[in-house]
């Protein structure tokens, strides 16, 4: 109950086992290919990446295939929330046959908890080959200052 | 040379494998394949016999020098490989990439009309 509070559903940092699912796709990987018709595997969508800099933090959902203007980004108490839905092409018919079906498909959400230094009044998000790139400036206060040291007189 | 030193280290380079999605109707076998970040021009798709081979380097284009906080995504190389069946025809793929999404149509070769094969007595 008292980490969940810490740690709300699709927090950063409490989907371990998504991340073990992630490490198993970077490393294991067949060099000999698997058989185009056998093939499975599954994972948390959208991936997120972190990145800060002395100007802004910046965040990058890797969500190929979504309409832009359906997705919704909110800042509420220092959280960032990215929701919406992905439909994948519903491909069916008497004669068709699924052999994988391993992207991602129906509503999603991710929640990320911003640092003190980031100014959630200032979000923007662009879209582009299929990432979300979000930029969180920075506080002014928080940005990294020259102190002048004046010699006493 | 210079492909020749990508290639090999391509192969021990560690790569993300993309989540695809793969459907058969009566004429063709159609792969769908999460890229993102990967942009058209940058996009390899081969075919080496019956291997296909999906390569394409994942570029976020940030101009600053990010530290990173958090990675999920923790390669920048995607790379798939199938091996496509005879009756698949390799030389006639079609491919569309849009919004990090690829779609690829491997069509089916012609096949031969179905015949009747006639027994006769001895």
């Amino acid at each position: 109950m008292y980490s969940s509070m810490l740690h709300p559903s699709g927090d950063l940092f409490a989907d371990i086992s998504q991340l073990h699912a992630h490490l198993d796709g970077l490393f294991g990987p067949s060099p000999q290919g698997s058989s185009i018709r056998a093939v499975s595997r599954a994972a948390a969508f959208p991936t997120l990446n972190v990145g800060t800099w002395a100007e802004a933090l910046e965040i990058y959902a890797f969500a190929p295939g979504i309409d832009p203007a359906t997705v919704e980004v909110s800042v509420e108490k220092s959280l960032l929330t990215i929701s919406g839905s992905r439909a994948v092409g519903a491909n069916s018919g008497p004669d068709v046959t699924t052999y994988a079906r391993e992207r991602f498909a129906g509503p999603f959400r991710r929640v990320v908890a911003l640092p003190e230094d980031a100014d959630p009044t200032r979000v923007e998000a662009t879209y582009a080959n299929g990432v979300l790139k979000i930029v969180i400036p920075k506080r002014e206060s928080s940005k990294p200052r020259q102190i002048q040291v004046n010699s006493a007189r | 040379m210079e492909n020749q030193l990508n290639a090999s280290t391509a192969r021990t380079r560690p790569s993300l494998q993309p989540p695809v999605d793969i459907v058969e109707d009566g004429s063709a076998l159609t792969l769908t394949a999460d890229l993102p970040g990967v942009d058209r021009t940058d996009l390899s798709i081969g075919v080496d016999g019956r291997t296909l081979t999906i390569e394409a380097p994942l570029k976020l284009g940030e101009a600053n020098a990010l530290v990173s906080v958090y990675a999920e995504v923790r390669a920048n190389l995607y790379r798939r490989v199938f091996e496509l069946s005879g009756e698949l025809d390799a030389t006639a793929i079609t491919a569309e990439l849009k919004d990090g999404v690829l779609t690829l149509r491997i069509p089916k070769l012609e096949r031969a009309k179905p015949r009747r094969i006639e027994v006769r007595a001895a």
